[in-house]
């Protein structure tokens, strides 16, 4: 097989870099695989790393420091059949370490060659994520209160099944990039190099030297047996075809008469946990059965289980263009959080609103006529109160009738939830003008 | 007549299916979440690939990756998560990769109020990005311009080479509403334009006459190179002065020079008005019952609902705004497209009507705006 390098366009490395030493080690591998340029992605950051994708004709993709790791998830993910292989520095570990961690957990088929000489060399030799506390660089003394980072355990430790820690000056270095390229899975290279122009001009750094350093780690030579597992986009395809389908939206036709002919507005004022949003849906469903215009607009606190839990619905025959409320038919009061939530409504009902008031939830005063039903008396249980009031709105004939309602509730629910939510709105008793 | 009841995440989602979206890759956010809920639901058994990045920036990482694979990719955030989109999108708009990008705006600054709505990020779509190229943004009204202005974005992209963003708002993306599914219609799926055979591929070269290089995907029978330095029409870096200009110069006129092509907007005139409401997004609906309230009121006012916030539509806000006394700037924020009506209409009077407290703007609200003031 032919060499990869474009010759067109050599390297550009100071004298002495490693990073040429692994683009021809590089090229060799590839070599070694029998690849052809189109079957390879070479994807890049920012850094001296970043030139690697203009010395080989390949795919290329060149993008923002620290990022390459997210665009070659993507490429991969598009196209599983394509050889991905990631270049970056010690600086674009560091300023994407997340997305390090995340390509160790996903084990998405890549390779990442972090190519590792402890500073920045572009931008003035200042310190990275690797750079030895007692190193000279350009960062004065901030690197002396930093600990380096252990790409190779950090790797391990979030899940990479294939790291290499080694010199760039290894003899089989070749052999170490195609045996990680060949990997189904994520494999994780530091390479140890020296930076000539920057930090090998105030630190004493030989390649023999390296290999000292690296003699004192723990090894990392390839697959990390506890951390075998599937590749992440062979399970992705696994699962996704075991999916179903989406069917479309649900088209209601008009089956049953409205009430009234006006635009009716409806606010459930409640306390998380009493399914305040689901029994809005449920108003607005029973609306199309009879050929509503509905909107429902929800407001709620960012908690989950506390809190207030407001719903606003508006049914009407003409279509819906603002959907705030401006003059409510119906305020139904369920819970304290809610009402408080909305006080100064009160005062701006009229005597042809009704506020549905559930058992002892106190409301502030107002010139609507006030409904009160108890909740408790009945046995029906806090979760249930938001659906029991729209029982009782269709047994007043308010906003909606028993038959929409109905109809409503056997589009959202299904067997035994259907059947109980069924037997709550049947038996509420609609309780009585206070 | 049969209605349906959906929120407006849905109909993104389900309007980006229909244009052919087949990657998405998001990250949890209120009030985004349910687009991500929704694709993860739709694309996988469509041999889709629908993903929950690590964070906001390997999201769009993995849409842009995807893109260049020739896929049409989409992700929505909301406006801590553009934030974080930023340099990406400055790599998108630079290199040309086409991505529609749906901002679900919350109220602002900062973390702001997770549940609650605004339009507070009008002005950031456009310029929140670091080169100041400029960008297609359509604003949804309703959840049917959800669903039919997602799938013509997926088109716009494909077409120009450019991010697209839709800039709807909590109070659309997390409001259901009835609405009849005839009226959701997908414009017919355009494809990246492929290069002429016979001819050696560069990667941003455009014949002459055209604005928009043709596309090969990365991972093809023939290399493709793509980077975010600033390259010439072979998409290696260069400093040629001349080559760097020639290259900015396109990326800016693909957009600006089609802005009367890209101008989507509703204009209601009316007899007997002397001003012009111009609003867009959910305020448009409240801005629209104002002008109902006005005409029975006897005080008309013609209303005009900007769709396409960017590149401003100044051909066509001219003409709406032709003869009349006054232009009110209806917007859920403390003042930003109202610059860009200012700057578009010299020497009109231009009022501003705008509130950003986690409320919607009411029609009694604009209705007075207009009589006094």
């Amino acid at each position: 097989m032919d060499s990869l390098l474009n010759a067109a366009r050599p390297p550009v490395f100071c004298p002495g870099c490693s990073h040429e030493r692994i683009t021809h080690t590089l090229d060799k591998a590839f070599q070694a695989m029998a690849l052809g340029g189109e079957r390879i992605a070479m994807v890049s950051d920012i850094g001296c790393s970043g030139l690697f994708d203009t010395f080989f004709n390949t795919h290329a993709l060149h993008g923002l420091h620290g990022r390459a790791l997210t665009y070659a998830a993507g490429l991969k993910l598009a196209r599983p059949e394509l050889t991905v292989v990631v270049t970056m520095g010690d600086g674009g570990q560091g300023i994407g370490g997340a997305h390090l961690l995340a390509a160790c957990r996903r084990n998405l088929d890549l390779t990442l060659l972090v190519l590792n000489n402890f500073n920045f060399g572009m931008t003035g030799g200042q310190y990275s994520a690797t750079t030895p506390a007692d190193a000279e660089v350009g960062s004065g003394f901030l690197n002396r209160l930093e600990r380096p980072l252990d790409i190779c355990s950090v790797a391990k430790a979030a899940g990479a099944p294939y790291v290499v820690r080694c010199s760039a000056y290894r003899s089989d270095i070749a052999e170490v990039i195609r045996k990680a390229i060949e990997f189904k899975g994520f494999s994780v290279l530091d390479i140890w190099g020296i930076c000539p122009g920057r930090f090998s001009r105030r630190n004493r750094l030989t390649t023999k030297a390296i290999g000292e350093m690296l003699s004192q780690l723990p090894p990392f030579e390839g697959v990390v047996p506890e951390n075998q597992r599937r590749e992440f986009g062979n399970h992705y395809r696994e699962l996704a075809a075991a999916q179903k389908i989406v069917p479309p939206p649900q088209a209601i036709p008009a089956r049953f008469r409205p009430v009234g002919t006006g635009r009716q507005e409806v606010i459930l004022l409640g306390s998380a946990g009493q399914r305040v949003l689901t029994a809005g849906e449920i108003l607005c469903l029973a609306g199309l059965h009879a050929g509503m215009n509905v909107t429902q607009k929800n407001d709620y606190d960012i908690t989950v289980l506390r809190g207030p839990s407001i719903s606003e619905m508006i049914l009407s025959p003409q279509a819906i263009g603002y959907t705030g409320i401006t003059r409510p038919s119906v305020v139904v009061a369920l819970g304290p959080e809610g009402v408080a939530r909305r006080k100064k409504l009160f005062s701006g009902l009229d005597d042809t609103c009704l506020v549905l008031q559930a058992s002892d939830v106190a409301v502030p005063g107002s010139r609507a006529r006030i409904h009160r039903v108890d909740m408790k008396g009945q046995g029906i249980k806090g979760a249930d109160w938001a659906l029991a009031s729209l029982g009782v709105l269709a047994k007043l004939g308010r906003v909606i009738r028993p038959e929409m309602l109905e109809a409503a509730l056997a589009d959202r629910l299904r067997g035994d939830a259907l059947a109980g939510a069924l037997e709550i709105v049947r038996r509420v008793e609609p309780g009585a003008s206070a | 007549m049969a209605l349906s009841l959906m929120e407006g995440n849905e109909a993104i989602a389900r309007g980006a299916v229909a244009a052919g979206c087949r990657f998405f890759a998001g990250y949890p956010i209120t009030p985004a979440t349910t687009i991500l809920n929704h694709m993860l639901a739709m694309l996988p058994p469509l041999g889709g690939t629908c993903i929950q990045g690590e964070d906001e920036i390997a999201s769009i990482g993995f849409c842009l990756g995807a893109s260049m694979a020739g896929l049409k990719v989409m992700t929505a955030t909301s406006g801590p998560g553009i934030s974080l989109y930023s340099e990406q999108i400055s790599f998108a708009i630079g290199s040309e990769i086409p991505i529609v990008i749906a901002n679900i705006q919350r109220l602002g600054p900062s973390t702001g109020s997770a549940t609650r709505g605004a339009d507070g990020d009008v002005q950031f779509l456009q310029w929140g990005s670091s080169g100041g190229l400029p960008v297609i943004v359509l604003a949804p009204a309703d959840v049917k311009d959800c669903y039919n202005l997602t799938a013509h974005a997926f088109n716009l992209a494909e077409q120009y080479r450019s991010p697209v963003f839709i800039a709807s708002n909590k109070e659309i993306a997390m409001t259901r509403e009835s609405l009849d599914l005839d009226e959701l219609k997908a414009p017919d799926p355009v494809a990246r334009a492929a290069p002429p055979p016979g001819r050696p591929f560069l990667p941003f070269q455009t014949a002459e006459g055209e604005m928009v290089p043709p596309f090969l995907p990365l991972g093809g029978r023939t290399l493709v190179r793509q980077t975010s330095s600033t390259h010439g029409p072979d998409g290696y870096i260069t400093t040629d002065p001349a080559e760097i200009t020639r290259m900015l110069r396109r990326v800016q006129s693909k957009i600006d020079a089609a802005a009367d092509r890209l101008a989507i907007l509703e204009h209601h005139p009316v007899a007997g008005a002397d001003t012009l409401i111009l609003a867009y997004g959910v305020s448009s609906r409240a801005a629209a019952a104002a002008a109902e309230d006005l005409k029975r009121r006897g005080r008309p006012a013609a209303l005009l609902i900007v769709k396409t916030l960017w590149p401003v539509p100044t051909a066509a806000i001219r003409r709406a705004a032709e003869g009349l006394r006054r232009i009110l700037v209806v917007e859920m924020n403390l003042g930003q497209y109202v610059r860009e009506i200012e700057r578009v209409l010299p020497g009109q009077s231009i009022g501003f009507c705008g509130q950003m407290d986690g409320r919607l703007i009411t029609p009694e609200t604009i209705v007075e705006a207009v009589i006094h003031g």
